[in-house]
């Protein structure tokens, strides 16, 4: 770094650098090209990879060195755009955050896509649906009033808290593709759409909570939630899914959220 | 790359073919102690109540024919329907025990944190009521008046 001048003498001598061990990782990949293939099939790829490696580099990996027409999501690379959503050894997870050092490499990695959204090519599905029941709770601020000050909208620190989980989300779909209930009822609105309508419902400058508990009172709403908590363990942003969607229910049951007054 | 260049009178078939698995569908997902509590519940619920479904058949028989009755009721003295009867008790034990916790997940705040505790509290509790009851039944069912 610039600036480093040190008082002390420091030993810059290079140490005898331990070289950083590579290792060859199998990944399995279920592939499916809409153009050619009747149905997905699994293929499977040799990759170098560093310990500090994440799946996401082995994908790009395979794709920038052994098959280009290999097709997956990614933006950010850094847990930040939600694109990358998949499955990786049966759990949902984001292929940028997933280290190779926390799987176990004596066996091959299982990459496929997440399920109950249509299969569009190999890792990517379609999310429409899944963003149509976002949009569908009206994810965002409702208020019939001006700010005071006409600047903005006070808000306690307990009030803010109330929310501050569910303000985390980025709308990957790991949590709703994760949901048994979602895979055989794709009608279902998924934790996703609740843990967003939960940010609104609990805010204490929102006034539409009680649409929003409309919404989700339907018999595709939370009481198709059999509380199996795939979501929470999938949610790469530790959002608290079920309890979240418990909170709505217990909303829906009380005719209004409880929010702290002050 | 070092790849040499093919001789030109090889077809361009060297593309290796991709290594395909033999592998059916997708992997099975691989939820924890929340996803198979709710299998083991939506089983234990769906045997329940085709029992009681049954049951509740059978035991109406006593308004049609109390002889009918008595011989269908008969074959739950058989050892077969003795050990039926544990798996119903395993069955209406394990579900009674995880709806409780279902209803602590939905119902208190410190629900969904202590799924996973309760989850394991339940499947003890079912064990000591199961040890209760099991070695007793079969005394019963095995052993004669
Ligand atoms: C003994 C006391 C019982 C308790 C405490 C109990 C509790 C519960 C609870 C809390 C649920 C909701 C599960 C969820 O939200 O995922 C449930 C579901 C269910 N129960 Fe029971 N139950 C009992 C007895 C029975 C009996 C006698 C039957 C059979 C007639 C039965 C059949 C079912 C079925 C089929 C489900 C649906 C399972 C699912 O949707 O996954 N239960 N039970
Ligand atoms: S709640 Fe978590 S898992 Fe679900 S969409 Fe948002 S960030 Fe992804
Ligand atoms: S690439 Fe943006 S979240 Fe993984």
């Amino acid at each position: 770094m610039a600036g480093a001048a040190t008082l002390e003498a420091v030993d810059n001598t290079p140490k005898a650098e331990a070289p950083i061990q590579a290792f060859t990782v199998t990944l399995i990949i279920r592939r499916f090209d809409p153009e050619k293939d009747a149905e997905p099939y699994w293929q499977d790829f040799d990759v170098e990879l560093y310990a500090t490696d994440r799946v996401l580099d082995a994908l790009h990996k395979i794709k920038w060195e052994q098959d280009g027409s290999l097709t997956f999501r990614r933006s950010c690379a850094h847990g930040i755009c939600g694109s990358d959503a998949m499955r990786i050894n049966g759990r949902n997870r984001l292929a940028c955050k997933t280290l190779i050092k926390d799987l176990d490499i004596s066996k091959p990695i299982y990459v496929e896509a997440i399920k109950g959204l249509p299969l569009e090519k190999d890792l990517i599905v379609d999310m429409e649906p899944f963003f149509a029941s976002y949009r569908e709770i009206q994810p965002f601020l409702i208020a019939s009033d001006k700010p005071k000050d006409g600047k903005e909208r006070i808000q306690s620190v307990a009030q803010r808290e109330r929310f501050d989980d569910t303000t985390k989300c980025i709308l990957c779909a790991a949590c709703t593709s994760s949901c048994p209930v979602f895979w055989t009822d794709g009608q279902y609105f998924g934790p996703a759409a609740i843990v967003n309508a939960h940010r609104f419902i609990f805010d204490s400058r929102d006034e539409a909570a009680s649409v929003r508990l409309d919404i989700l009172n339907d018999k595709e709403g939370v009481w198709r939630c059999r509380t199996t908590f795939n979501c929470t363990e999938a949610c790469p942003r530790g959002i608290e899914v079920t309890k979240a969607i418990a909170e709505v229910k217990a909303a829906v049951l009380r005719g209004k959220p409880d929010i702290p007054k002050k | 790359m070092t790849s040499q260049a093919a001789p030109p009178e090889s077809p361009p078939a060297s593309v290796p073919e991709p290594r395909k698995r033999r592998l059916p569908a997708g992997t099975l997902y691989r939820g924890r102690e929340g996803m198979w509590s709710w299998v083991l519940h939506r089983i234990t619920g769906t045997a329940i109540f085709f029992f009681l479904l049954v049951h509740i058949l059978d035991t109406s028989l006593i308004r049609i024919s109390p002889e009918a009755y008595d011989a269908v009721i008969g074959t739950y003295k058989t050892p077969i329907m003795g050990l039926g009867e544990v798996a119903l008790v395993a069955a209406i034990g394990l579900h009674a025990l995880n709806g409780l916790r279902i209803i602590c997940i939905d119902m208190f705040s410190w629900g969904p944190k202590a799924q996973r505790v309760m989850f394991w509290v339940a499947i003890g509790l079912w064990i000591v009521l199961l040890i209760g009851f099991v070695p007793r039944h079969l005394m019963h069912v095995f052993g004669g008046e």
